[in-house]
């Protein structure tokens, strides 16, 4: 789950890492007010959970409060990426004399957090890292004993920052992986961090991103949640307990299993068809999840044909059948299923399902070119 | 032979009285696991299975009383770290964690800790171990395989099932299969896991069964190309994924272009792994 850089910052600000002065606001008179305490000069930043919002034309720098409320008129009606910017954040300007990058990512290779460092901050990091590996330092941090002070001095000597900001460095590098550690962040990235002219260092921007599966310690988070960048259908299926993401095929998959419905999706577009989406109901295949996931899936105009692909293991696949008729019973379907059961009891399954209108299939490959046949028109 | 469970493993179940915990270890035990205790904090002194299997307090009082030598996880995801940890603490040489959903912070710290003790840990969000005829450590059907001379390793569950019961249809069993789990951070990785097949007399050929995200299949394609002798089959998912979306397991996910199913599959073309379009295929190319 990503923050947005307001909540972000109000996290930092929390753990002794320095921002900008600044307020949030949705009113662009509001802003004015907001500038004009502020002391004129301001940036005004959209709140949309995508990159690049300063290309976009979401981050300006207004030079009187006049400006900053025309700005945030023009801003506060666009849209970013397909995002409607509802909140903007209005910070003091800063005269900038260095950028620093400065952020703490889980490293799936070195199973521990690391913080990347470099002296050229600011700027599009993805492309230091592409061109110019070298001018980005990484530090693996112990997860047991956490971020050591020799660390942060080491990150600080690193990207030549002049020893009389090391101190005030090395506090906000402490402080930056204590909200990192503690928010159950995959990311906390600080671009850019900024040596002002006079003299402060400040983090001009905040990235945070928190790990789903530790939402459960951050009740707090989950309010925090932007509704905005996800589909209304992934919302819904999340109630359900199924992982559901949309996609911009035709073939809607219900699949048990995230492995298996990767390997559906697959086979459909081998067999020249493309997915709507991914859906992974989980264990067993009750009448009242399947239910719930033929609505979600039903709920995307753009699906031509469902395909069920469910593997029957301790659930056997008479069983699953039982499950499905159930759920037809229930939601209305008008356009073409096909069934592939296989595993314990595939055929009793089958069976069962042999007298409805749902056509079944042996094979994986069978069944999702039968899905292909029937959503271009065909028929089996 | 088998690698990590046979017919001697001595298999202890955290978290046996929970819904989870003791569907599956019914399940096990009728498979013929050999299940000496169970542990759920606050009922030690009770026994289930109409008295044939006693439930201890804590994992060290287990440990201590039975001897066992594996333990098996169902706890929820908010107590599996404690859960993991507490079994390395007592000394249980191999744990198995199915929980779902375990946040990465915790699993650095376990995975730390495991690995200073010494302890093997297979999972987290994944379906356990079988070895055919023998053992069943997990929730992977039993009836679905036969004993046989193919190593299975997979980040996946029903995917695994899938192929498991496609060899099956085949007349073709397995050695070992091994779950080891779709979480970013977990346990043995397909490395350590080919390693064992490869030492294993029994296992004569390797599935191996991976997905989009991270390294781990690259960095097993290296390691199939200069130490192994055996022949591996390998069918990866989600080639049809898109970029920076999870695919259900918290692992699955193509981050800034890398960790995509066609540079895995190229890597391991480039070890002489024979690669299957899709799961059923991999039966035919075993090697009968």
């Amino acid at each position: 789950m990503k923050l947005h850089e307001y909540q972000s910052k109000k996290l930092f600000e929390k753990y002794d890492v320095p921002i900008p002065r600044g307020r949030i606001s949705n009113n662009a008179s509001e802003v004015k007010q907001i500038a004009e305490e502020l002391g004129g000069r301001v940036v005004i930043k959209s709140q949309v959970l995508v990159g690049g919002r300063g290309k976009a034309g979401g981050i300006k720098l207004a030079r009187d409060p006049a400006e900053a409320k025309q700005f945030a008129t023009d801003i506060l009606g666009m849209e970013i990426k397909g995002l409607p910017v509802r909140k903007i954040l209005v910070d003091e300007a800063v005269g900038i004399d260095r950028e620093i990058y400065l952020a703490i990512v889980n490293d799936r290779a070195s199973r521990s957090p690391i913080v990347m460092a470099s002296a050229a901050g600011g700027v599009d990091i993805e492309e230091v890292a592409h061109l110019s590996p070298e001018k980005i330092i990484k530090i693996a941090i112990n997860p047991l004993i956490g971020l050591q002070d020799f660390q942060a001095r080491d990150i600080a000597i690193g990207i030549d920052l002049p020893k009389e900001h090391w101190k005030n460095f090395i506090k906000i590098l402490h402080g930056l992986y204590r909200v990192f550690w503690e928010s159950d962040a995959t990311l906390a990235e600080i671009n850019p961090l900024v040596l002002s002219k006079d003299r402060r260092l400040l983090a001009l921007d905040a990235k945070m991103i928190i790990d789903d599966n530790a939402l459960f310690r951050h009740p707090d988070f989950m309010e925090m949640r932007d509704v905005d960048v996800e589909a209304p259908a992934e919302i819904e299926a999340r109630k359900y307990g199924l992982s559901y993401i949309k996609l911009d095929g035709h073939i809607g998959c219900m699949v048990n299993g995230a492995g298996l419905a990767m390997a559906t999706m697959d086979i459909i577009q081998q067999s020249g068809g493309l997915p709507a989406n991914f859906l992974d109901i989980g264990g067993g295949a009750g009448a009242e999840k399947v239910a719930a996931a033929l609505r979600i899936i039903l709920s995307d105009p753009n699906v031509r044909v469902i395909l069920i692909n469910i593997f029957g293991g301790i659930t056997r696949c008479d069983e699953v059948a039982r499950g499905i008729l159930a759920a037809f019973n229930e939601v209305e379907v008008k356009i073409p299923v096909v069934v592939r059961l296989v595993g314990t009891n595939a055929e009793e399954g089958r069976q069962l399902l042999a007298g409805s209108a749902i056509h079944t299939a042996t094979s994986l490959v069978q069944a999702a070119r039968s899905a292909v046949i029937l959503a271009e028109g065909g028929s089996l | 032979m088998s690698i990590l469970i046979n017919n001697k493993s001595r298999v202890l179940v955290q978290g046996i009285t929970g819904n989870e915990g003791l569907f599956h270890s019914w399940q096990m035990l009728q498979y013929g696991t050999n299940i000496v205790a169970g542990v759920t904090p606050g009922k030690g002194g009770d026994w289930i299975f109409d008295g044939k299997t006693p439930i201890f307090d804590s994992v060290k009082v287990a440990h201590n009383a039975t001897g066992a030598n594996v333990s098996v996880i169902f706890v929820p995801a908010n107590y599996a770290a404690d859960a993991m940890i507490e079994a390395a603490d007592a000394g249980i040489p191999l744990v198995v964690c199915i929980t779902e959903g375990v946040p990465v912070r915790d699993m650095m710290q376990v995975r730390m800790y495991l690995d200073q003790h010494n302890v093997k840990l297979v999972g987290p969000n994944c379906p356990g171990l079988l070895t055919p005829g023998e053992s069943n450590v997990g929730i992977i059907p039993g009836n679905i395989s036969k004993p046989g001379n193919v190593g299975v390793i997979s980040r996946s569950g029903t995917l695994t099932y899938e192929v498991l019961h496609a060899m099956m249809m085949k007349d073709i069993g397995a050695s070992t299969c091994i779950g080891i789990g779709g979480d970013p951070i977990h346990g043995l990785d397909f490395i350590d896991v080919l390693e064992m097949f490869e030492a294993d007399p029994q296992t004569d050929q390797v599935v191996m069964i991976g997905e989009i995200g991270g390294n781990d299949e690259q960095k097993a394609a290296d390691y199939i190309a200069q130490f192994m002798t055996k022949p591996v089959v390998s069918f990866i998912a989600g080639d049809s994924a898109p970029e920076g979306k999870r695919m259900g397991h918290a692992g699955a996910i193509i981050e800034d272009g890398e960790g995509t199913a066609a540079e895995k599959i190229q890597a391991l073309r480039i070890s002489g792994v024979q690669i299957a379009r899709h799961p059923e295929e991999i039966a035919e190319l075993l090697i009968r």
